[in-house]
């Protein structure tokens, strides 16, 4: 390419469009100026807001310490962009190279980044879902309603769904002295994320703050007064909780559906691309001028079998970012591939979980550092007799550590001393995940084996 | 060369001054050892790396007996439990819990912060008592009294105690000296050692018992009175933290300003830069803290199993140390380590260790170092060196000038 100074035509003078105007998309953007890229930039988002953080927003946001519409992503740097916030992307035209827009305008393209995320996935039934007090969190205006039926002193809030942000929902819920009550189908917060083992200490953090935890349960339907007004949920086991705000936590819904027929190869698990960020048609094969990154990707990774992971983590969402805009604008010989070690962090009932690695991968757990009852530990993910993952629960100066074991395969169980390692934690167990051949709205991380194309893919999603 | 005699230049005088060629001969081999001395490691990622490793502990009573034998008693109290400087989890990250509960967020955020009025009117105070002189010591002068009086004033010592409390901070850095004279030089230096420690724990002992019948607005009201889900420090704790707190928060920023005022005056431009613009203070004290870090080297370190680095398996229960002041000069990590760039970006040094021991009074030490040296550049009219390199303290770990002679030719209010 750059043989014949295309390339540098386009570093010099052409023109990348950017769809989503989130975290992925402006980092995308700063990285482009960083490293030369000179010509004109688009960037297309359907939130009117300028680019935000989400971690905040169910955390500092609920708590009250944060406004919503102050988590306004710090500028790295200028990025001299046309902004068209408010305005979605509504098809892509491969061919013709152009997006098309909501407005019905269109913009041409030399290369294309789609970083359009995920959404919150809403309560199944309609109707129920309309109710005055029904709430997701996925944006900013989402966690000012939120945050502002919060301060209003509702009774009692229902939280369908322990994952994450079900949970650090329920801990704000608490820091605020507010009734919750958490229905969770699996056997455990947290348990499609961390596994069983670490959702025990999830659920005890949880009683223990006073939340009315309630696991094994589904929640079966939501019922109103006649002004339309969330009064009552019913629960599975026949039971049923006044409540006057539930917040809908089942997971996220990739925001791919604007590109149905466009031939790419996106569907509900998103758009699957390679290591270097590159989107896949729908035949397989990878296109040259399509990149995507963030929460809507799904690549492989060839430190997991070459699986393709979608993460909705802020960590990955930035360097792939990075990744992709860098491989956007170099020739084939500089390009880089995304091999990200997954890692995230959390924030719920006074405690700092972070992970590393991919813990719904591993079949077994064990306790290296601290301990469970004290919930100050390190726990060790295996797959396989290697060291697949790890997460701490307030320790996490230790977790490099244990990201370098990962990133080295190195044998599992751990056969070290280490510092803080109790007799307790000497022997691995079973980590306990769900069964993965049933549905589970828990896991921030899904695997896949197989070939992406959004016909083949069969997605059962989640019936309350 | 062999390491021995590395090591034996690292702890002599005569390379006091400039320690840093030794340092870049050392990084040829990242991880060295002699037959029997420690195992010396320079290079900024092993560093790191062990210093994020469970398996690398800071409590002596980990070491083999060879290695023991090798490392100096230090006239440790044998009343007084170790300081959780030098534990390891959980009794570390407990105690270490318990003193930032007073001194830190969570639970007490704005602790340093607030101190900015009383910082500021110390300095004040140390520069305008330098009006009618064309010359000072900035050690006995200024670097010395100054954390000395912030260090009083969060612990809440009274003012008349401090000239004791500079006695005795001065025996006990001194101890922590790895370089021993003969042996009854060392026997006569540990008499004086166990004498200062006592001294200091029975005075501390008798105020944290005052301030727990009357509590008042500092530390050690605060640790005396606290109560939280750790529980408490018991007594000989709280006065092992405390006297922790006083030689670690002393020792260290005096050779933070003055070597941060050495290095501003072999670098005008930088002076006149930081006159111009205070603001710069942040990112130079950082800098400085990568080129002249007041702790050139960690001597306690033990390894609790055999750990493969950097081609070398140290084995268990050796005595680590791990040299600081050379990882922050390591060309592998950072660019052209050698110049001082007071705006230096991307500038993870490892002046203040890293991992769960890494400094615990750092915010603390920023802020008396930025106003130090702020105020310092400000008031002094055309300072300059009276000799340089100046004389240099005997401790190899604790680096720093013992004298450091500034002549000006007045001073601005
Ligand atoms: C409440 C909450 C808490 C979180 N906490 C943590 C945490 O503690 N730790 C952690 O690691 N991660 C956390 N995350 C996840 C993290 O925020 C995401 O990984 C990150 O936001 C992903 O960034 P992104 O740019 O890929 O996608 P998004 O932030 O989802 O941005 C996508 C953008 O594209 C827009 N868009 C979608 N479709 C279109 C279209 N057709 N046209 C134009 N624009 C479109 C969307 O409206 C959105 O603005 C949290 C997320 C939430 C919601």
């Amino acid at each position: 390419m750059s043989v014949d100074g295309s390339l540098d035509r386009l570093r010099r003078e052409g023109h990348i469009v950017i769809v989503g105007a989130s975290l992925a998309g402006l980092r995308a953007a700063e990285t482009l100026r960083d490293e030369g890229f000179t010509g004109a930039l688009t960037i297309v988002g359907d939130e009117p807001h300028e680019p935000y953080d989400r971690p905040p927003l169910s955390k500092q946001v609920l708590l009250g310490r944060v406004p919503a519409d102050h988590t306004t992503l710090p500028r790295r740097r200028e990025v001299d962009a046309q902004w068209r916030l408010g305005v979605a992307a509504t098809g892509l035209d491969m061919a013709a190279k152009r997006v098309h827009l909501a407005d019905g305008a269109a913009v041409e393209y030399d290369r294309l980044l789609i970083t359009t995320g995920v959404r919150a996935r809403p309560w199944p039934h309609e109707l129920e879902a309309d109710l005055d007090g029904v709430f997701v969190l996925r944006t900013s205006d989402d966690a000012a309603g939120l945050h502002h039926r919060l301060s209003a002193g509702p009774r009692r809030v229902l939280v369908i769904g322990a994952g994450f942000t079900g949970s650090e929902i329920a801990s704000a819920c608490r820091e605020r002295g507010l009734d919750v009550t958490v229905a969770e189908r699996g056997s455990a917060p947290l348990v499609g994320a961390l596994g069983g083992v670490v959702g025990e200490v999830a659920a005890t953090l949880q009683r223990e703050a006073g939340v009315d935890l309630r696991c094994g349960i589904m929640v079966t339907g939501l019922e109103g007064d006649s002004a339309g007004r969330l009064r009552r949920a019913h629960l599975s086991d026949g039971s049923s909780v006044e409540v006057e705000v539930a917040v809908v936590c089942l997971g996220a819904t990739r925001n791919t559906e604007w590109l149905a027929s466009s031939g790419l190869g996106a569907g509900p698990r998103g758009i699957a691309c390679d290591a270097g960020c590159r989107a896949f048609d729908v035949r397989g094969i990878v296109t040259d001028d399509v990149f995507v990154a963030g929460d809507v990707a799904r690549s492989p990774h060839p430190l997991f079998g070459y699986q393709f992971l979608s993460l909705e983590h802020w960590g990955n969402a930035v360097e792939q970012a990075e990744t992709a805009a860098h491989n956007m604008i170099s020739s084939s010989t500089d390009r880089r591939p995304h091999v990200w070690t997954p890692s995230f962090w959390s924030a719920q009932f006074g405690m700092n979980i972070k992970s590393v690695g991919v813990p719904p991968m591993a079949d077994e757990i064990i306790v290296t550092q601290g301990s469970l009852a004290e919930r100050r530990f390190t726990a060790v993910y295996g797959y396989q007799g290697r060291v697949i993952a790890a997460v701490t629960f307030d320790q996490a100066k230790w977790l490099e550590f244990y990201q370098q074991q990962i990133e080295r395969a190195a044998p599992f169980p751990p056969e070290f001393t280490t510092v803080d390692r109790r007799p307790e934690g000497m022997h691995p167990v079973p980590a306990g995940f769900p069964d993965p051949s049933l549905p589970s709205h828990g896991p921030t991380v899904t695997l896949s084996g197989h070939s992406p194309s959004d016909r083949r893919i069969s997605f059962t999603p989640l019936s309350a | 060369m062999t390491s021995v005699a590395l090591l034996r230049q690292i702890t002599d005088y005569a390379n006091r001054a400039d320690p840093y060629p030794l340092y870049a001969e050392l990084r040829k081999t990242p991880v060295v050892r002699d037959e029997d001395g420690p195992y010396l490691v320079s290079t900024y990622w092993e560093i790191h790396h062990l210093l994020h490793d469970p398996r690398v502990s800071s409590d002596i009573r980990n070491l083999n007996p060879e290695a023991a034998a090798m490392t100096p008693a230090q006239g440790e109290d044998p009343n007084l439990p170790p300081t959780f400087l030098k534990l390891d989890p959980p009794e570390h990250d407990r105690l270490r819990r318990l003193t930032m509960r007073p001194f830190g967020p969570p639970h007490t955020p704005r602790r340093v912060y607030e101190m900015r009025g009383e910082l500021g009117e110390i300095v004040s105070g140390l520069i305008d008592g330098f009006q009618g002189k064309q010359q000072i010591d900035l050690v006995d002068d200024f670097s010395y009294p100054f954390p000395v009086s912030v260090i009083c004033r969060l612990l809440g010592i009274p003012r008349e105690d401090e000239p004791r409390f500079h006695a005795w901070a001065d025996t006990l850095a001194a101890s922590i000296d790895p370089v021993r004279g003969s042996a009854e030089d060392q026997e006569a230096q540990l008499q004086t050692v166990r004498q200062a420690r006592a001294d200091l724990a029975a005075y501390l002992a008798g105020l944290i018992e005052e301030r727990s019948r009357s509590p008042r607005d500092d530390m050690l009201s605060a640790m005396a009175t606290g109560h939280g889900p750790d529980g408490q420090m018991s007594p000989v704790e709280m006065v092992s933290t405390a006297a922790l707190l006083l030689i670690a928060g002393h020792e260290t920023t005096v050779n933070l300003i003055t070597n941060g005022m050495l290095t501003l005056l072999r670098n005008p431009d930088v002076l006149q830069r930081l006159r111009d613009d205070p603001d710069l203070a942040v990112p130079l004290v950082e800098e400085l803290l990568r080129f002249e870090p007041p702790v050139q080297l960690l001597p306690q370190k033990t390894t609790l199993a055999d750990i493969d680095i950097a081609g070398t398996t140290i084995p268990k229960g050796a005595s680590l140390w791990l040299v600081l002041a050379s990882g922050n000069r390591d060309p592998q990590r950072f660019l052209d380590p050698d110049r001082f760039i007071p705006d230096r970006p991307d500038n993870q040094h490892l002046g203040f260790s890293s991992g769960v021991h890494n400094c615990f009074g750092a915010p603390l030490a920023r802020l008396e170092a930025q106003f130090a040296l702020t105020e310092l550049v400000r008031r002094l009219d055309n300072p300059r060196l009276v000799q340089d390199p100046p004389p240099y303290r005997q401790n190899a770990v604790l680096r720093g000038p013992r004298h450091l002679g500034i002549t000006f030719d007045g001073l601005k209010p």
